[in-house]
């Protein structure tokens, strides 16, 4: 049986029209550490114009954003803060890990910088580069927006962490080593 | 440099096992860690160095020819003669102690605590010795020669979030 559909009227399911919502009106929320938070600023601004894809307005506060973009090198007195503000921001939420350094620690491979977000939060983009130039994060937004569309969202598949979240690298648990601590005297002050 | 060679003078004078030396330009004097904190007094007070440039420490772990493990540097300044006087105290494992100068130098709080942070010197009388650049649960000293570069492991001991769970 035909069904006559008047003019400008679409049939669609509820979930692509919830996740076409979503897609195109990204929050992000600006973690940026470093040089690449320069690229991330470039970005937004208006010569890379990033309200072409719906996704200009930097807010700064995590309860009012759904895509973190963690730019640069985070230490591992960062990592801690790192984690709360992920865990601030409200689902549905993602994650794109921008530069060589957010993504597995770059060049700096030392004890303070810690080797990859992905080690301890969930990451949906990686972009490559140090840093990558605004036309790569632009990209990594729309392949995000992409992403967003087909894993629907009514129903909550988001939060299937399995489906969702293939563990890009295996996550060791180093032990850590302890060594003696010194005891300090004067500990409280002296003077 | 003749008024900067007569503070040396009499700080040898004073201070039996003062050694000197000089490096492009720039005196320096090596102070026995006993003495180490009434000649920076005497430095202070009588010759005027009233400015603590820098307080920082060099680990001699396998340097060719060391013969002592730590170094710890103090840079001085007399900004009315316009004299610049570096001292070195030798530090040897495991009397790693010296006196605090805060009491001289305001200014040391902060290099101090630094020089603890990297480096595990302890320094006696210190109003506040705490880390100042790692995080307050970590143990080690990093900047020690015998310190892995890539850590003990600090930078992977945190909890995984997944996905779902906040
Ligand atoms: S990837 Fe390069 S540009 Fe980005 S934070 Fe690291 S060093 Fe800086």
């Amino acid at each position: 049986m035909a069904i006559e559909l008047p003019e400008n009227v679409v049939i669609s399911k509820l979930d692509s029209l919830g996740s076409w919502c979503r897609k195109n009106s990204l929050w992000p929320m600006p973690f940026a550490t470093a040089c690449c938070g320069i690229e991330l600023m470039a970005t937004g601004a208006s010569r890379h114009d990033l309200a072409r894809f719906g996704a200009e307005v930097f807010r700064f506060s995590p309860r009012q954003c759904d895509l973190m973009i963690v730019a640069g090198r985070v230490a591992m007195k960062m990592l801690p803060v790192l984690q709360r503000i992920w865990q601030q921001m409200h689902e549905p939420k993602w994650c794109i890990s921008m530069g060589a350094c957010a993504s597995t620690g770059g060049v700096f491979d030392t004890y303070a910088v810690v080797q990859g977000i992905d080690r301890f939060i969930p990451v949906d983009m990686y972009v490559p580069g140090c840093p990558p130039r605004p036309e790569q994060l632009i990209q990594a937004i729309i392949d995000l927006q992409d992403k967003i569309q087909a894993e629907g969202t009514i129903g909550g598949r988001e939060f299937n962490t399995f489906a969702r979240q293939q563990r890009k690298r295996a996550l060791m648990e180093l032990p850590i080593i302890r060594t003696p601590q010194i005891v300090l005297p004067n500990r409280q002050g002296t003077n | 440099m003749s008024s900067l060679s007569k503070v040396v003078a009499s700080l040898k004078e004073r201070f039996s096992e003062v050694a000197e030396s000089e490096f492009r330009g720039l005196t320096r004097v090596v102070v026995p860690q006993s003495q180490c904190f009434e000649a920076l007094t005497c430095l202070k007070g009588e010759f005027g160095f009233d400015m603590l440039v820098d307080l920082t420490c060099v680990d001699y772990l396998n340097f060719r020819d060391a013969t002592d493990r730590f170094g710890l540097v103090y840079l001085l300044a007399s900004m009315e003669d316009n004299l610049r006087l570096t001292v070195r105290v030798m530090l040897n494992e495991p009397d790693l102690t010296v006196p605090s100068v805060v009491p001289l130098w305001e200014g040391a709080n902060w290099m101090e605590r630094e020089v603890w942070d990297m480096f595990g010197i302890l320094f006696e009388g210190h109003p506040d010795l705490r880390r100042i650049l790692l995080p307050e649960e970590f143990e080690a000293h990093p900047l020690r020669k015998d310190y892995p570069l890539q850590g003990r492991g600090e930078r992977h001991n945190f909890p995984v979030l997944t996905r779902g769970e906040a």
